[in-house]
């Protein structure tokens, strides 16, 4: 029977959600689901996740304190070894990205990247190519390990909650240390929270038309606002807003794409939102083949526009 | 300081993506190839940091067929030194990438090997990190700023949430995200003068390493197709239709 540890990620005292994802796909192979937080302090992101799991294990040292490839490495392996998982799960967040593959040559392992399926206990199906093709791989190791994407598995129902315990861990020499983390602050919802995206394209033709026009219509709905790569690579916008292959991928319940073309790397990270607006003042482009409803028009007029309208449809 | 990058053959980002007619793959043929986007960046990036640095090696690494020679000369053209093409044909999962990689490493004895952060076609975002740890090296993954100095890269990366800064001891591996530089072109000069520049050609068979995968890709599939959408006269009607239909208010 499959043993599962899953990974999970927590920034600033807080559980990434995201790491749900991981129960929730482990649970299709089923077995056993154990979990792990790596840490100082973290007593409360382990009662968070204890609903879903048999039994979480909390390793806090000094040297985990903050996440770095290399002692994370070590120390999940050691965990995985000592309760016999047969499957190492996390998130395909940017931080699970940076830290499975280095988890899998520890253990020896195969691993499937961003998997948006499971087949069985040892085939997934993942999409490639900025998500044109889905391929379907099999890891033929012993160990497996796996990144899942959050948009993919719905948070599993919450159960008992599991027993909690600590573990002892070792980081083990590490040529690598912390320096800084600069934050994106920002008050509204998380990207990959968020039930509305609002997504500026390089037609908003500078923050200024972020700010002006986006943000109200955000503001209305409660929204978080999102990027093309376009707009993040004029600075218009922090990195942390990539939509797309590249960036961050999302699902929200509605997506606002504005005065963007909808480059196939854009749609491969928000295509699976669940309905999908778009404004574009040219009628070919090609995001209208995504959209769920497309109006031709400029952004300028038509986004202050929506805003009063979608203000006084609310009441 | 010398520098390995890796560079990957991949079909353009602005082909379309088709499956062949027997699924067994993405087509290729008519179509367009190209250095994987991240890997030019890594190329760009060892080849400014080899000036900021005083000098040094740019050494270029493909594994792949002997069509992967194009990209490295492509490398060489944009300034990269010297070549070596790791003569397989057929599919490398990311892990014997990686150990291919390695030994190449043993050999060359980089300070720091730039990669990209993932390849446009599978996607994986593997081989690097995997490397690291075949090597025990540190890695900084998502690179936006590197800074080589006083026998460490601090590197800016692109996490999520904002941006998180590292330091690795050299040699370590840095892989490149899409804000690091903007690649130069290559210049018709330096075009010419890659066709003189050294190319050596190895294989994982003489580098040590059998490649027996342990990702196997099993079959392809297109994804799910959307139903097509409809376009509205105005902002009256796309609020009626998101308040009525969609439901999404
Ligand atoms: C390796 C690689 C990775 C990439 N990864 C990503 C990624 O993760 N995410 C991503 O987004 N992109 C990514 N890209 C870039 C992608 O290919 C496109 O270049 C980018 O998405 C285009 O951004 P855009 O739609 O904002 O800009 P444009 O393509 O320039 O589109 C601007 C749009 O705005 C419209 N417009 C202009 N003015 C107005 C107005 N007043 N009112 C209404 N509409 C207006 C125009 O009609 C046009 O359609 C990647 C590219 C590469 C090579």
């Amino acid at each position: 029977m499959a043993t599962h540890l899953i990974v999970v990620e927590h920034q600033s005292g807080k559980l990434n959600k995201a790491s749900l994802s991981a129960f929730a796909a482990a649970a299709k192979v089923g077995g056993d689901l154990h979990a792990l937080v790596l840490g100082q302090g973290v007593g409360e992101i382990a009662k968070a996740v204890a609903p879903y799991a048999k039994k979480v294990h909390v390793g806090e040292h000094a040297g985990v304190k903050d996440r770095l490839a290399q002692p994370y490495a070590k120390c999940i392996t050691d965990v995985a070894n000592a309760i016999g998982a047969t499957h190492v799960w996390a998130a395909a967040s940017n931080a699970g990205k940076d830290l499975m593959p280095r988890v899998a040559a520890r253990m020896d392992a195969a691993m499937a990247s961003d998997v948006s399926a499971v087949v069985d206990e040892k085939t997934f199906k993942r999409p490639m190519w900025a998500g044109n093709v889905i391929g379907t791989v099999e890891l033929t190791t012993a160990k497996k390990v796996i990144t899942v994407r959050p948009t993919e598995f719905t948070a599993p129902a919450a159960g008992a909650a599991g027993e909690v315990a600590s573990v002892s861990v070792d980081p083990g020499a590490s040529k690598m240390s912390f320096v800084k983390f600069d934050a994106v602050v920002s008050d509204r919802p998380l990207l990959q929270d968020a039930r509305v995206i609002v997504a500026a394209g390089r037609g908003v033709k500078g923050p200024e038309g972020i700010k002006t026009v986006l943000e109200p219509l955000a503001d209305t709905l409660s929204a978080a606002i999102g990027a093309s790569r376009a707009v993040c690579d004029a600075g218009w916008a922090p990195n942390d807003w990539q939509i797309g292959q590249t960036g961050k991928v999302v699902a929200p319940e509605l997506y606002f794409a504005v005065g963007l073309s909808g480059a196939i790397q854009h749609v491969a990270g928000m295509k699976g939102s669940k309905c999908i607006v778009a404004i574009n003042k040219d009628p070919e482009a090609p995001i209208f083949q995504v959209a769920d409803y497309g109006l031709v028009g400029d952004l300028f007029k038509v986004i202050p526009e929506l805003t009063e309208a979608i203000k006084k449809a609310k009441g | 300081m010398k520098f390995l990058v890796t560079v990957k053959r991949v079909t353009d980002y602005e082909a379309k993506v088709k499956l062949k007619a027997d699924k067994s793959g993405v087509e290729t043929a008519g179509v367009n190839m190209i250095v994987n986007p991240f890997d030019e960046i890594a190329v760009e990036e060892a080849l400014r940091q080899k000036d900021k640095t005083g000098g040094g090696e740019v050494v270029v690494c493909s594994i792949g067929s002997a069509d992967a020679t194009a990209q490295i000369r492509s490398a060489l053209a944009m300034g990269a030194d010297r070549g070596i093409l790791v003569k397989h044909d057929g599919a490398i999962d990311p892990f014997h990438v990686a150990r291919v990689l390695q030994k190449v490493v043993e050999k060359e004895k980089p300070d720091v090997v730039l990669m990209g952060k993932q390849a446009i076609d599978d996607d994986s975002g593997q081989a690097a990190q995997i490397l690291a740890e075949l090597l025990g090296w540190g890695q900084a993954t998502s690179a936006n700023t590197v800074t080589l100095e006083g026998g460490k890269a601090t590197v800016v990366r692109e996490a999520d949430g904002g941006l998180e800064t590292v330091a690795c001891e050299l040699p370590c591996v840095i892989t490149a995200d899409l804000r690091l530089n903007e690649p130069r072109y290559a210049s018709l000069p330096g075009i010419m003068k890659a066709k003189k520049k050294p190319l050596d050609e190895l294989t994982p068979d003489a580098l040590g390493v059998k490649v027996e995968n342990r990702v196997v890709v099993k079959g392809f599939e297109e994804p799910a197709q959307k139903k097509a959408g409809q376009k509205v006269a105005d902002v009256a009607a796309l609020v009626d239709k998101l308040k009525n239909e969609a439901k999404a208010l």
